[in-house]
């Protein structure tokens, strides 16, 4: 190895963004654990974004694991699958960890089963076509394991009339506290790369770029060694939000993405890394998604670890794995403490698009005792999409949702740095998110 | 002298100014119907849109036109609407007076809270952290977003955190049912008391842990209720206000209290085996 393949730089970024606490080291070096099986999982028909999935099974009918138990209920829909070996005990509304009840399919254990995959058989990903791979990827429920949960085919099918040139492989992980992605990266790097080469099979894009911040050198270490032919590891600065792909595009390729647009704009797609692990392991083993490397932390986390969950595990169950928290917890969040959103009760399940379970003391829950914005332009620094967000903090206050339109509310991803920063503890992303809002539902109506 | 010529020169040019007004005004003279102007003066001037117009200019455009007939005019008393109808020498239409009513009564005596919200003070704001601090899903999260948005000042909130309806104020202009993030308001006509005062999907008595006068869909008032009056549709009593409903008969057996009888004079009444809830302050975890 070379003496430049050793050394963590140079270091790209982009302009603006905050440099929160990081809080990694409570769980960035404990490995990725299997969880023991629990007696009842909840499936939620919609863990994303899209169409909710159409159930396939019927009440009380036996379902191996890895099963397909729904169908995807439209094109930007995926199938769901069973994590265990049970029965199906309902179909019915449950709540949803995004708070809200929705339809969700409940699965009791099979207690005498012993759990061994028997699904399909590994499919050699190179002999199909490309709408066969779109519509394998489909049946395997993949979906974007950063966050939001899109479904990975409509990601995957770039049209015809546009040319991917550059794949990133998103294993920025910027957000405070959450290291399943390193862990990730660190222990399935030989999967991570097989995933990147199927996929780029058949995106043809003429270089990969996986992009990792330098607060995970063994991650980016055991990339280095692994990574061939068009494969390149880059360096990056250590800053929130640097996992946003607008900000790795203009970070690694120093172009920015036109507001409104995608990063297929420029040629570029990019994908997380736990959803190419995914991706290579259904076409390895044949093993749909049917479990996700969740991060339970915190610092009133009794055991921080990062866990290996089937999707469905009810949140109390995990959280008791891993230990369980002390008492002075005051706050609970599902993802990072940036983006992550509050939850109130623990009876919800893990779902496809949850990265971590965080718990915090009163200590570093911030009092939200509002005060007037005093104009320090903290966040004008802060945001990295060049955005106002005092002003538009003041036009939210007023309902101008029309002016808040007018400066561009519509193109702020809800980073969170906004207020992060605000001395005056103003809740400018939550006034944006209900301007939003307002603005959608102002758009349908004029249809 | 040349103060003379000044005065002609501008005394000749506003002449000639004068002239050419009057022959615009005699040319581009469009008939208005001097009526609109007495009817827009006898409308209440709230151009609050009720009547399904933008104001009430047009409103009374309307009106003079014979396309519509006072009674759309929520706003406006009986009297007011009768003084229009004869001065336009129409009939009234009177149409039934509708209310804005709330389909929840959870407030914080009944409704437990799972959680401390803050945050933006709206509702659309706390509805977006997972759905709100209430226990209850579908309940009303009591910020008030309707009692900002009426502006005939007919929604108030009570003491346990519930906008109570003024009757009498309410123009059923549906601002509040509009601003609703939960949907909880809609537009009845006054005469519709057999009322149901929730919207919670599930079935069975567990949510009486996060709400005590939430519906159970035990179907008792359904089976109550004469004829098809009320039929079960989605865990919740769905009340068929054609047929005839001026029956108390399926209120009294409601375990919980939540298909009410919105009497004129009493208020709200609930059924003879509704548990009684006498509990002032709010209700706090733990506590059944």
């Amino acid at each position: 190895m070379s003496a430049a393949a050793n050394t963590i730089s140079p270091q790209l970024t982009f302009q603006h963004g905050i440099h929160p606490e990081e809080f990694k080291e409570l769980s960035n070096l404990k490995p990725i654990e299997r969880m023991a099986f629990v007696p009842e999982y909840r499936l939620p028909l919609s863990q994303h974004i899209g169409a909710p999935s159409l159930p396939v099974v019927k009440v009380g009918e036996n379902v191996k694991r890895g099963q397909k138990i729904a169908d995807p209920g439209g094109y930007v829909s995926v199938a769901l699958h069973s994590p265990v070996d049970g029965t199906i005990k309902d179909i019915g509304i449950y709540t949803h960890p995004n708070g809200r009840e929705l339809p969700a399919i409940i699965i009791t254990t099979d207690a005498y089963s012993s759990q061994e995959f028997v699904g399909m058989e590994s499919v050699d990903p190179y002999s199909l076509s490309k709408s066969e791979f779109i519509q394998k990827i489909q049946d395997s429920g993949l979906v974007g394991l950063g966050g939001a949960a899109f479904p990975a085919h409509v990601k995957f099918n770039i049209q015809e009339d546009k040319k991917c040139k550059y794949l990133m492989i998103n294993g920025c992980e910027c957000e405070p506290f959450l290291t399943a992605d390193d862990r990730l990266m660190i222990e399935f790097g030989e999967e991570l790369i097989e995933g990147i080469k199927i996929l780029n099979h058949f995106i043809g894009a003429e270089k990969v770029y996986i992009a990792v911040e330098v607060n995970k050198p063994k991650a980016i270490m055991n990339l280095r060694n692994l990574a061939s032919d068009n494969i390149e590891v880059v360096c990056l600065k250590v800053k929130y939000p640097q996992g946003a792909e607008k900000m790795m595009t203009s970070a690694i390729l120093g172009k920015e993405i036109p507001a409104g647009g995608l990063p297929l704009d420029l040629g570029v797609l990019v994908s997380n890394v736990g959803t190419l692990v995914a991706l290579a392991q259904y076409f390895r083993n044949g093993i749909p998604l049917i479990e996700r490397v969740v991060t339970v932390t915190g610092t009133t986390m009794n055991r921080p670890s990062n866990v290996m969950v089937p999707v469905g595990t009810p949140m109390e169950s995990l959280v008791k794995w891993c230990g369980g928290f002390t008492s002075d917890t005051t706050r609970i969040l599902l993802g990072g403490p940036m983006m992550g959103m509050v939850q109130k009760r623990l009876d919800v399940p893990v779902v496809k698009g949850t990265s971590g379970i965080l718990a915090l003391s009163s200590e570093q829950v911030k009092e939200l005792n509002e005060y007037s914005c005093i104009r320090c332009g903290r966040c004008l620094d802060a945001c990295p999409i060049y955005l106002n967000p005092s002003h538009l903090g003041l036009l939210a206050k007023k309902g101008l949702w029309e002016e808040m339109e007018e400066n561009h509310v519509m193109d702020c991803f809800e980073c969170g740095s906004c207020s992060f920063v605000c001395p005056s503890a103003i809740p400018l992303v939550q006034s944006f998110r209900v301007a939003k809002g307002f603005i959608k539902q102002a758009k349908k109506r004029d249809v | 002298m040349s103060i003379l010529i000044a005065i002609a020169a501008l005394g000749g040019l506003t002449l000639l100014l004068a002239i050419m007004l009057v022959i615009a005004n005699r040319k581009l003279y469009v008939y208005e119907d001097p009526r609109i102007d007495v009817v827009e003066d006898l409308l209440p001037h709230a151009n609050c849109g009720a009547c399904g117009f933008p104001g009430c200019r047009p409103f009374a455009e309307s009106l003079v036109d014979g396309r519509s007939l006072p009674g759309k005019c929520t706003v406006s008393s009986e009297d007011e609407r009768q003084v229009i109808a004869n001065y336009l020498g129409v009939d009234v239409g009177a149409e039934e007076k509708l209310v804005a009513r709330l389909a929840c009564a959870g407030g914080t005596n009944v409704a437990r809270n799972r959680a401390t919200y803050q945050g933006m003070q709206t509702c659309q704001g706390a509805s977006l952290v997972s759905g709100g601090g209430k226990g209850c899903f579908w309940g009303c999260l009591g910020l008030g977003d309707c009692e900002e948005v009426c502006d005939f000042d007919a929604i108030h909130m009570d003491e346990h955190g519930i906008p109570q309806v003024d009757n009498d104020k309410c123009t059923a202009c549906g601002d509040c049912v509009e601003v609703c993030p939960k949907d909880l308001f809609t537009l009845q006509p006054v005469s519709h008391r057999l009322w149901v005062a929730c919207k919670n999907l599930e079935m069975g008595d567990d949510i009486l842990e996060e709400c005590e006068v939430a519906c159970t869909a035990c179907g008792k008032c359904a089976m109550d209720a004469p004829g098809n009056l009320i039929t079960m549709e989605n865990n919740l009593p769905v009340i068929n206000y054609s047929e005839n409903h001026n029956t108390k008969d399926p209120i009294q057996r409601c375990p919980t209290g939540s298909i009410v009888w919105l009497d004129e004079k009493l208020g709200v009444v609930k059924g003879r085996e509704s548990q009684k809830i006498i509990r002032k302050g709010e209700r706090m975890a733990g506590e059944s």
